[in-house]
């Protein structure tokens, strides 16, 4: 009996945790995305949870990045910032060995909708 | 585009073709005569005894149909055997030599000299017969490409030969299926079987060296990588063209016309160059390539020189 409860508890807690605070969107393909950031080659440089292949570490892993508060460390996390510094890592005004891989707009866009999901 | 790449149930030459049809009619048959033997046993239990005495069954049964069947079935793969090994002399004969993780693959001339050398991709006409000539460098390895043939090991000291040809244009995988140490799992390559006229033109630029001059004029980013690289990977890389002239890795001259990374394990380009050079012991743990810590700025640079070895 106990144990039911307990267990009852647990789940209310975790469908808690799942709907707090949601950020603004911007649309996009999450499923697009994700394959796109296999092709693209992400994955040479992160760990991205649910993407083929992609155990690279040479920047940091993008689990939980949909929860993450600063972007490379300086960029306020929202869709937009992330897709900008998707699109043009270099224009930030500091060096990052993440390469300007040539992402369209709608291309970003996927990416980010997938991104975001990573809670 | 990319279903069926590597399966023995889609095979796109004839070697692959014979093979399923074998398998077909071992995996029929079998299921054919496995119920005719349920049905013999269900009749042992519940038909009238007299149904299944005397010795009739045992010899026709027992005796006589595995002798038949099984000498059909030894004629038949005999037969079958010549189709899988033919006797002309090859179009094209190719050198694949396994390393511990990566395949070395080199074109070979009418002398049987090397004619140009790249890695862990195999060019091949469709409709014509080519030879490969099988050698490893270290320790077993074995080439199996599902789709054109079955498996053969790379034995050292040893030049094993398989023949196949391709039937159909289309880009397949194989994967080396001996175990061979640390990644043996992350050793692949992409056969692309293409038109005879568009295949001339492959090998034809894959002859040339890397075109440095013309990029030097044109890009000083590449100019730069290219610096990087003639400073840190001649040891292991050869750049045809350039004084890197290293055998322990991959040949790199035209590597940007690859259509993977790490044989076979990542898609090629910038991105995941930049990764492979800065991260592959995590891309691929315990290969022979150690990791460079470049400045950022550095390693964007010789990312994209790699890039432009088209
Ligand atoms: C050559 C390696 C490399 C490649 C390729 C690469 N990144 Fe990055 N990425 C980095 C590094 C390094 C950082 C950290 C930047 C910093 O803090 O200055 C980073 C940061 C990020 C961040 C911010 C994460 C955080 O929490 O700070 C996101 C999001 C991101 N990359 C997405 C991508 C996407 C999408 C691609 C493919 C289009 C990609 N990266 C390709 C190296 C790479
Ligand atoms: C100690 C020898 C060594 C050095 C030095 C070295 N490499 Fe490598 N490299 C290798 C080996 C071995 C492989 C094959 C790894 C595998 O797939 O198992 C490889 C693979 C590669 C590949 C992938 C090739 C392909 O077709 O998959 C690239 C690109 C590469 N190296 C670039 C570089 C660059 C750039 C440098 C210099 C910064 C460098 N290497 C220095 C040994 C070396
Ligand atoms: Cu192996």
């Amino acid at each position: 009996m106990r144990v039911t409860a307990l267990l009852a508890l647990a789940w209310v807690a975790l469908l808690a945790g799942c709907s707090d605070e949601s950020r603004p969107v911007l649309g996009g393909d999450a499923e697009n995305g994700r394959l796109l950031l296999r092709q693209f080659g992400c994955i040479g440089c992160h760990r991205i949870p649910g993407v083929a292949g992609a155990t690279g570490n040479v920047g940091p892993p993008l689990d939980g990045v949909g929860r993450r508060v600063y972007l490379a460390g300086v960029l306020p996390n929202s869709p937009a910032n992330m897709m900008r510094w998707i699109r043009d890592p270099q224009s930030f005004g500091f060096e990052t060995a993440m390469p300007d891989l040539q992402v369209t707009e709608s291309q970003a866009r996927d990416m980010v909708a997938y991104l975001q999901e990573l809670k | 585009m990319l279903d069926n790449i590597q399966s023995a149930l889609a095979p796109r030459g004839p070697e692959a073709a014979g093979i399923l049809e074998i398998t077909w009619v071992l995996v029929v048959g079998g299921a054919l005569i496995f119920t005719l033997v349920l049905a013999l046993t269900a009749l042992a239990f519940f038909a009238p005894p007299r149904w299944l005495a005397g010795k009739g069954l045992i010899i026709g049964a027992g005796i006589v149909f595995p002798v038949i069947t099984l000498a059909a079935l030894l004629i038949y793969t005999l037969l079958a055997a010549p189709r899988l090994s033919a006797v002309e002399p090859a179009d094209v004969t190719i050198e694949v030599v396994g390393h511990q993780w990566w395949w070395r693959v080199n074109y070979l001339d009418a002398r049987g000299e090397v004619d140009f050398a790249t890695a862990n991709e195999i060019h091949l006409p469709v409709g014509r017969t080519v030879e490969l000539r099988l050698r490893s460098a270290d320790v077993l390895h074995s080439f199996w490409v599902p789709s054109l043939a079955g498996k053969l090991d790379l034995i050292p000291g040893k030049d094993n030969r398989l023949r196949l040809a391709a039937t159909e244009a289309a880009v397949l995988r194989g994967q080396c299926a001996e175990y061979c140490g640390g990644p043996h799992a992350q050793m692949a390559l992409f056969v692309v079987a293409e038109a005879p006229e568009r295949f001339e033109a492959w090998r034809a630029a894959q002859r040339q060296p890397a075109a440095i001059a013309a990029e030097d004029a044109a890009d000083s980013e590449a100019a730069s990588g290219r610096r990087l690289f003639l400073s840190h990977c001649t040891t292991c890389h050869t750049v045809r063209g350039t004084r890197a002239e290293g055998e322990l890795g991959p040949d790199l001259t035209h590597f940007a016309s690859r259509l993977s990374l790490g044989a076979g394990i990542l898609p090629n380009n910038r991105a995941t160059v930049a990764g492979w050079i800065a991260g592959n012991q995590h891309l691929k743990p315990d290969n022979l390539m150690p990791e460079f810590r470049f400045d950022s700025g550095e390693l964007r640079t010789l990312a994209h020189w790699l890039e432009t070895l088209e």
